[in-house]
């Protein structure tokens, strides 16, 4: 079972743009990369969901709104439901959150602008299946590409997920307004994990980092080990 | 029977409005002074069928709750005619 590799699942809307380098990302790492339509009502018995990056259905309305309304969300709330790992990435954040399946929102970047660059993200919470690779502290570098990143919970909300250590990644020099300087966020069960920044486009050395495997290649081996807890 | 609805989403008090921010910066150098307060929001107009202006109201509401307004950084008001 071991050696079987690590199905990921990633959810293709009309719209999305970076679903091919997550598929090359996670193809690198050694899994097996599905592609799954956003029509789509089976998950083939993937172990991870990749929600990538890009403009799902236009986002006319507001970011990742419609998107949380396509068939294959349904199935994707389900298997979360059911302790699955959920990754979304920029677009993807902001469909988990439009979905109600992650805290908060994503407004406007304070600046109006959209943002194309590399930031410096700093690990605050290394005990998740996202981050175990890194040590509380460090300093990823991985660059972000969106003109909604300015991320937003009430008071309330917020404290409550400080609380629990949800907020898994913030920025060091805030590029968007973001509340709390938050970049990643996990759920409260920490099998669903949202982030702006793109850790796929930052898995080979050619690209000018390689930081991004840490969140992928940590997704990966929380995956790995559950399957050798349970043989 | 067909009503219109007058749909109005602004992002909720306390809430950073940037568009409203630079609309309100740029209003004194064409020599508006004393602006404040500046909000920048939607407004959505539908046709909806419903058995009375009450029931429009309430599909019209539930519509923003699941999709015209996100709830967590938006408030909405409902205005029916007709």
């Amino acid at each position: 079972m071991a050696d079987v590799p690590i199905k990921v699942g990633i959810v293709v809307f009309p719209g999305s743009n970076c679903e091919l380098d997550c598929k090359r990302a996670f193809g690198n790492l050694g899994a097996e990369p599905i592609m799954l339509w956003h029509r789509d009502t089976d998950l083939q018995g993937v172990d991870i969901v990749v929600l990538p990056g890009g403009f799902a259905h236009g986002d006319y309305l507001r970011t990742g709104a419609l998107a949380r309304f396509s068939p294959i969300m349904t199935a994707v709330q389900e298997f979360a439901a059911a302790g699955g790992f959920v990754i979304g990435i920029c677009n993807g954040f902001q469909i988990l959150c439009e979905a109600g399946m992650l805290p908060g929102a994503l407004r406007k970047n304070a600046g109006l602008k959209f943002l194309c660059k590399w930031v410096e993200l700093r690990v605050d919470n290394s005990a998740t299946a996202f981050t175990s690779h890194a040590t509380e502290g460090d300093v990823l570098r991985i660059p972000i590409n969106h003109f909604e990143g300015n991320w937003y919970a009430d008071e309330a909300t917020l404290s409550s997920m400080k609380a629990n250590d949800q907020i898994v990644l913030r920025y060091v020099d805030n590029p968007n307004g973001s509340l709390d300087d938050v970049a990643g966020v996990v759920n409260e069960d920490g099998n669903v994990f949202g982030m702006m920044p793109h850790p796929e486009r930052a898995t080979e050395a050619l690209l000018g980092s390689e930081d991004g495997a840490v969140i992928l290649g940590s997704l990966l081996d929380r995956v790995r080990e559950n399957r050798t807890a349970l043989v | 029977m067909n009503y219109t609805a007058e749909v109005k989403v602004m992002l909720k008090d306390g809430i950073a409005d940037p568009q409203g921010q630079t609309i309100e910066r740029a209003l004194p150098a064409l020599g508006y002074t004393g602006v404040t307060g500046v909000r920048v929001g939607k407004q959505i107009h539908l046709s909806v069928e419903a058995d009375s202006s009450e029931d429009a109201a309430r599909r019209v509401s539930e519509m923003c709750e699941k999709l015209l307004a996100n709830t967590v950084i938006e408030s909405f008001q409902v205005e029916i005619d007709g």
